[in-house]
């Protein structure tokens, strides 16, 4: 019997990137403390280095290998670019608070690249194992970042419970994908499809994997009512974990829900479609309402990021390229936005002061009026007025909704967000009305400030010419199904 | 007409270019080059404005000086630009307050110079583009970013309790104005994928969603007008705003609901607007009676003019829903001399607050012995809010009265009660401030206006006796325009 060996094109930049973590390990190992910034350059570096490999093999048509396993489509590849895009700048923007707190260690870069492997093996899984396999790589490198500051009793206990609640999720995830394997014996995303078109399958126990499946992701996504876990590993975790947390897995999690839900069981999606009308329902109610009562910037964040996640499903809901792609520029525009802002909160941290509470934004006009500008922008923007991206991203979705025929979802997501302005109002209230309570200036480094200027500027310019994004999410959904 | 420069996107973008140049002149100490530049730029975007009057077919009620450019075509948004005999003379009154406000401003504000001149040239173009977008989305963009700068406004530059009234301001404008942006997509859906305006003007809806779509409509531009009961963030908001802040809201921004009115409510859905014509003359008749005589029981001057605006805006939505061409003209003037007239008075508060730091009615007393140019011009202004004849207030009163007479006598009866209460409230307000004794010695040490003052007065002075004497220039180019409303509204769309 002959071998043949399976097209590792498609994978490439997927191996590069596990080839590059074992090196950036090896390099750290004899450069020591003293010589750091060697990982940090290696590991910016691989990221380039995977952004070339994929922009090279960037194509429209859809390419599978390793046996139908992997698959490499635009949509891959598109999230793939925005996944190291972001990698990279939480990378600039965490490195002066990693090392002030003396988390600068060798792990940290070598964690943070395999969770982003993980993220790129979810991306472009088309087969269920491979899925769970790239989202337990994500998971599980989390977790011991998350565990990064070992003498921090807050991020121990944050670690425990997402480690805790995480493994349940999976545990569901799974459960869910072996009803379906056991309705339709196989695990394949393109033949299931096909599997559950003929009506070949028993529709109960295809359903009943489908409620676990669709849990499992909302865990994953923190939408409520699996969100438990969010407030507090995002308040918990140091906050440049959090900012890694918060933004590129959430990419990771779109392109996840796009395989799992709408490429293998998309024809399912008239039973999806209401259990998501419930999870984005009360994601918003729950986001929105509970963010107003924090005082904990991060956790109000949290909050924030439940609401958002319910936006986000809703671009699910219509189930047709134009609410996916919908869905899709809403999780490049909060990406962008959590960006910005975690990077806020960590510019407001010194060495030796954490930045928790949100009367530290206090005056922060008077004490930098351009970085007050910067947040201004964030906030507007996460708060859906235009002309930032944020509204646009609400726009879409919304667009889509009406189109679905939700006319009422639409008008409770608008209602939602209303609540949810006042939080975001009440930051600019602190920033601009507010005296400040310390006149230390802000002083950042150089690449962040100008990567930050950047980011706030991304938000409105964007917001300015919306077409760039919404054509490449547009072009990314359509080419790839 | 062919006018091919890009006049509109001048008018819009100018001031905001220079309300960012104002920004980049950066803290206090170049603020006295922050004010000139704003000066030069609200004064530039005055002298702009001008070939829109001067070039203006006032024969036509189609669009004018229109521009249109394909903005994002995921969604077929377009930049789409143009005027008609409604939306020009409020793009003109706005680019007439601006430098007013600047001028206002020039020595009361000391603090963040740069950000509050910047933040009213911004908000000058801001409003420019409400009123000259042809694209619902544009238009959208337009109407929610007038807020931004206006909650600054209030929230950085306002009395004690300023946190308050800007977030309530905000926060009621916004859920008036996310319904019309489902109103909006559900219109896009309707019509086949189009943002455009003028395309939903001819789309024809069943009664059902019409009369929803209106809802969404009312909502948004009530709270702007604001029509009662939805009016309680402005008395807030007025009295907490600068003086500049109080005058913008007043003149510029309450005219943003009363055009949406125009543009967006009786041209779009025509079947509900007479369907559902009678509750809003209720609504506008309660805002009249009611709201004048709330205005009567204030003891604060700012409150009283705030309360006073609500009842005159009352007078405008009455007008718009009488359905005929006094009516809409008439509350055309209205709104324009309301511009005017509250602008003026909330000028003279201000005057008043620059020098005692008071707005309660009681703390003053004999102003007149200290400030007789002064009390001349209130005087002028108060009798102009009462609805004097031979001021800019009768005209737009008194031609919706005439118009209300036609639809019923009642009506027109309720809504002349207005020329009592309004002249109770004010002159009232203008007898215990500038008549009687000298209060205290505070009073006592009043100076009259200054030179920058007088020419701020005078200018308004002079508007606002030229509408009352001569409304025919600003009539002339509403007219056709109106007509064809008229016309179009009285089609069913069904």
């Amino acid at each position: 019997m002959n071998f043949i060996p399976p097209d590792f094109t498609p994978a490439s930049s997927e191996i590069f990137m596990l080839v590059m973590v074992c090196v950036i390990m090896l390099a750290d190992l004899t450069a020591g403390d003293s010589r750091r910034y060697v990982a940090y350059l290696l590991t910016q570096t691989t990221l380039l280095g995977c952004a070339l490999l994929t922009f090279i093999s960037f194509s429209t048509e859809i390419t599978h290998t390793f046996n139908g396993m992997y698959v490499d489509d635009a949509m891959a590849d598109i999230l793939k670019l925005m996944v190291y895009g972001t990698v990279s700048a939480v990378l600039v923007y965490s490195h002066t608070y990693i090392s002030d707190r003396g988390m600068l260690k060798g792990e940290f870069f070598s964690l943070i690249l395999f969770a982003t492997l993980g993220m790129m093996v979810m991306i472009s899984a088309s087969h269920f194992l491979t899925l769970y396999i790239g989202l337990e790589l994500l998971s599980l490198s989390l977790y011991a970042l998350v565990a990064l500051r070992r003498e921090s009793l807050v991020a121990t206990e944050a670690a425990m419970k997402f480690f805790v609640l995480g493994a349940l999720a999976s545990g569901f995830l799974l459960y869910g994908m072996s009803m379906v394997y056991g309705a339709t014996g196989t695990l394949h995303v393109s033949q299931l499809a096909q599997i559950i078109q003929s009506e070949a399958s028993s529709k109960e126990v295809l359903v009943v994997g489908l409620v676990f499946i669709v849990a499992g992701i909302s865990f994953k996504l923190s939408a409520a009512p699996f969100h438990m876990w969010a407030p507090d590993v995002y308040q918990g975790a140091p906050t440049a974990i959090t900012l890694f947390i918060g933004s590129a897995p959430k990419l990771a999690a779109f392109g996840f829900v796009m395989r799992l839900l709408v490429e293998g069981m998309g024809e399912m999606s008239a039973d999806w479609q209401g259990m998501l009308i419930i999870l984005a329902v009360m994601s918003m109610a729950v986001g929105n309402i509970a963010a107003i009562a924090q005082t904990n910037i991060k956790r109000m964040l949290a909050y924030s990021t439940i609401s958002h996640m319910g936006f986000l499903l809703l671009g699910f809901i219509s189930a047709d390229s134009n609410g996916y792609s919908s869905a899709l520029f809403y999780v490049i525009a909060y990406v962008l936005m959590t960006l910005g802002t975690f990077a806020m909160v960590m510019l407001l941290c010194r060495s030796g002061f954490e930045a928790e509470n949100i009367n530290d934004f206090k005056g922060l006009s008077k004490r930098n009026s351009w970085y007050a500008f910067i947040a201004l922008l964030l906030m507007l923007s996460l708060a859906g007025i235009p002309p930032m991206i944020g509204f646009y991203a609400k726009l879409s979705v919304l667009q889509a909704v009406v189109n679905a025929g939700y006319v009422w979802l639409a008008v409770v997501a608008v209602l939602f967000s209303l609540i949810g302005a006042f939080y975001y109002l009440r930051i600019i209230k602190l920033m601009y009305f507010d005296e400040p309570e310390t006149v230390e200036p802000i002083i950042p480094n150089s690449d962040v400030k100008i990567l930050l200027s950047a980011n706030g500027f991304a938000v409105l310019a964007f917001g300015i010419f919306p077409q760039a994004l919404m054509g490449l999410s547009l072009y990314a959904i359509q080419s790839s199904m | 007409m062919s006018f091919d420069f890009p006049l509109l996107s001048l008018i819009i973008w100018l001031p905001i270019v220079f309300g960012i140049v104002v920004f980049a002149t950066g803290n206090d100490r170049n603020s006295q080059l922050a004010r000139w530049i704003s000066l030069v730029g609200s004064v530039l975007g005055l002298l702009v404005a001008i070939p829109l009057y001067t070039n203006f077919d006032a024969t036509t009620g189609t669009m004018q000086f229109i521009e249109n450019h394909v903005w994002f075509e995921r969604f077929n948004v377009n930049y789409h630009l143009g005027v008609d005999g409604i939306s020009m003379p409020l793009i003109l009154l706005n680019c007439f307050i601006t430098p007013l406000v600047i001028v206002a401003g020039w020595e009361v504000i000391k603090e963040r110079v740069s950000q509050y001149m910047g933040a009213f040239l911004i908000m000058s173009g801001i409003v420019n583009g409400v009123f000259a977008s042809l694209d619902a989305i544009l238009f959208y963009v337009f109407w929610e970013a007038s807020l931004i700068p206006m909650f600054l406004i209030i929230g950085i530059w306002g009395g004690p309790n300023r946190v308050y009234a800007a977030i309530k301001f905000f926060l009621y404008t916004l859920l008036g104005s996310l319904l019309m942006l489902i109103a909006f997509i559900y219109l896009y859906l309707t019509s086949g994928g189009s943002f455009s305006i003028e395309d939903y003007h001819k789309l024809p809806i069943p009664l059902t969603p019409q009369i929803l779509i209106f809802v969404a409509f009312l909502l948004a531009f009530a709270v702007k007008v604001p029509m009662w009961p939805v009016h309680t963030w402005l008395p807030d908001a007025h009295v907490e705003a600068p003086t500049g802040g109080s005058v913008v809201l007043a003149a510029i921004l309450l005219k943003l609901g009363g055009y949406g009115f125009l543009r967006f409510s009786l041209p779009i859905t025509p079947d509900a607007s007479h369907y559902l014509a009678t509750m809003m003359i209720v609504l506008s008749l309660i805002a009249v009676v009611y709201i004048g005589l709330i205005a009567l029981m204030q003891v604060d001057m700012k409150k009283l003019i705030a309360y006073s605006s609500v009842a005159h805006m009352g007078f405008v939505t009455l007008g718009f829903f009488l359905l005929n061409a006094y009516g809409i003209e008439g509350a055309m003037v209205q709104m324009i001399s309301h511009g005017f007239i509250s602008g003026a008075m909330f000028l003279c508060v201000g005057v008043l607050y620059d020098r005692l730091h008071s707005r309660q009615i009681a703390d003053y007393g004999g102003v007149v012995n200290k400030m007789p140019i002064f009390a001349a011009f209130f005087m002028l202004f108060a009798m102009a809010n009462a609805g004097l004849p031979g001021t800019s207030g009768f005209v737009g009163e008194f031609m919706v009265i005439m118009s209300a007479m036609k639809v019923n006598f009642w009506y027109a009866f309720l809504a002349a009660t207005t020329l009592i209460f309004g002249a109770a409230y004010t002159l009232w307000m203008y007898k215990r401030v500038i008549f009687g004794t000298i209060a205290s010695p505070a009073v006592e040490g009043l100076k009259d206006i200054s030179k920058r003052e007088f020419v701020l007065l005078a200018i308004l002075a002079i508007s606002v006796l030229w509408i009352g004497v001569y409304p025919y220039p600003l009539t002339e180019v509403m007219h056709t325009t109106v007509d064809q409303l008229l016309a179009h509204v009285s089609n069913s769309k069904l």
